[in-house]
């Protein structure tokens, strides 16, 4: 367990260390306030809650949470040093948790970061404190399954610009099978179950329930089936690329 | 040398495809000797150490480091292992120190222990002027001492490095001689180089590969019987000596000391 933590640390440290972290938590400051206030028109709603701060969260990370991925291997592998950590007595999978656990917290600290919100809808009115944590919590959720998707497509290419747009393509295609477009373009000749498959697999699904303000048991762990399936391929990633 | 056998490779293989860059290469090796790992680029010198370190899978064969197969307890290996990977990776945006401390803490020491590892294979390597500096920003000759601190730090029994002089002015390639000098009585150190002076400088013992398969394995002093070290090095890795050598089932393979071919 101690060797994951001493991964995560250095790997958080490293974040810290180049001007991406900061550029990333105000972009993601930057952006997140702006679509809830003009593009969720959240005075005009006149409701004392934050949905038109979360509704976008699934858009945003679409291309944020790549960008905070795509180094994680990537770079380990363009500059040789996958070599010298993957030889370190320290198992594979708990370097690919370590890392992911990295970035997982340093999206967390981009989301308490957003506290002023949650301060200006408490103090003109009075939300449902409950639905918002819950929001929170669900947010954070749905960060690591775009995490785990950029993390293990990172293990692919020594190319972090590659990374990226490998993994905001399959992101999107994660989001996109959840939106009625898609669904329409299924709905005519698809049989239901596929229908329903095409549809449970989307993050925006399962992402909706949970701003609503219910974490659904099946949504959890959909989201955590994500991160682990992800992962799991991440491991077997880099081991079949050690070689090349 | 056959007492306390501390690196042992038994018929190993490593296939890419079709490709085979290391052929049924076998030799063990005991405290206190030196090896000078020698063959052209593309030998697969790196590969063999890759696989010891246990970086790359093993296509065929088996490797120990101290009793401990590298495949199926490679941590326990991997302990007893200090590995300077070719070229030296280092994170560059960690100072030395930061990246010294890292690497102990991975190996399981903490708190003072820790320190005082860190310490000692900064004092050895003399970098207590560049530790705090981003290890991008420094030069070449200590960003490999840098590479070494971090191989030595745990004091290994078995310390593995690829090309270790590779691009160092001649000053540093004396430093990092001498330094492999000190630390050799008490472990087993394995040198790839294609530098043959090298060899005769620090090593008591040489092997050499070439296309994969083993060509000389014996002490300096035979190889340097083979004639001047350049041209007995081009003879044993020209295509046509091995061809001639596998028909002949690898006959120059003279056991250290003793025997002489």
């Amino acid at each position: 367990m101690s060797g994951i933590g001493v991964i995560s640390k250095r790997e958080l440290l490293a974040y810290f260390s180049t001007p991406l972290a900061y550029v990333f938590i105000v972009i993601f400051l930057a952006l997140s306030g702006s679509l809830t206030f003009f593009m969720g028109s959240f005075f005009d709603r006149g409701q004392a809650d934050l949905n038109s701060f979360f509704s976008f969260h699934p858009w945003l990370y679409l291309f944020l949470i790549p960008a905070v991925a795509m180094r994680l291997w990537a770079e380990e592998r363009k500059t040789g040093t996958i070599e010298l950590l993957l030889t370190l007595p320290i198992a594979d999978w708990q370097v690919v948790v370590g890392k992911f656990l990295a970035a997982w917290l340093f999206i967390a600290i981009s989301l308490v970061l957003t506290f002023p919100l949650w301060i200006t809808v408490n103090w003109l009115g009075q939300p449902d404190n409950g639905v918002i944590l819950a929001s929170y919590i669900g947010s954070f959720i749905m960060a690591g399954g775009y995490l785990a998707i950029g993390s293990c497509l990172s293990a692919l290419t020594k190319n972090q610009v590659i990374a990226f747009i490998l993994s905001a393509v399959v992101c999107f295609l994660f989001l996109m099978s959840g939106v009625e477009i898609v669904q329409a373009f299924f709905q005519p000749w698809a049989p239901n179950y596929i229908l329903d498959a095409v549809n449970s697999l989307s993050f925006l699904t399962h992402f909706n329930g949970i701003i609503r303000g219910v974490i659904d048991f099946r949504d959890v762990v959909y989201f955590a089936s994500i991160i682990g399936v992800f992962l799991y391929v991440n491991a077997i990633i880099i081991n079949l690329k050690k070689g090349s | 040398m056959a007492n306390n056998i501390t690196i042992s490779l038994d018929g190993l293989t490593k296939r890419f495809d079709s490709f085979t860059a290391v052929n049924n290469i076998s030799f063990s090796l005991g405290k206190g000797e030196v090896l000078g790992f020698l063959g052209p680029n593309g030998a697969g010198k790196s590969t063999t150490m890759k696989m010891l370190t246990g970086y790359l899978p093993i296509t065929q064969g088996r490797a120990s480091i101290c009793g401990y197969d590298v495949v199926s307890s490679p941590l326990s290996a991997q302990e007893r292992i200090g590995y300077l990977p070719e070229g030296a990776p280092l994170y560059g945006d960690m100072s030395s120190i930061e990246f010294l401390r890292f690497v102990a803490e991975v190996r399981g020491f903490r708190g003072a222990e820790r320190n005082q590892k860190v310490e000692n294979a900064v004092s050895k390597l003399e970098l207590g002027s560049v530790i705090n500096k981003p290890i991008e920003t420094l030069s070449k000759g200590f960003k490999r001492r840098v590479g070494f601190a971090q191989a030595i730090l745990h004091d290994p029994d078995v310390l593995i490095l690829d090309e270790p002089t590779d691009g160092l002015d001649p000053n540093q390639k004396h430093q990092v001689r001498s330094l492999i000098m000190e630390m050799a009585p008490d472990k087993a150190i394995v040198i790839s180089t294609h530098l043959l002076e090298e060899v005769s400088a620090v090593c008591s013992r040489a092997i050499i590969i070439s296309n994969g398969n083993l060509v000389f394995d014996g002490t300096p002093k035979d190889f340097a019987k083979l004639g001047p070290l350049d041209e007995a090095f081009r003879e044993l890795t020209s295509e046509k000596s091995i061809k001639k050598r596998s028909n002949k089932k690898r006959s120059i393979k003279t056991r250290p000391k003793k025997e002489n071919r």
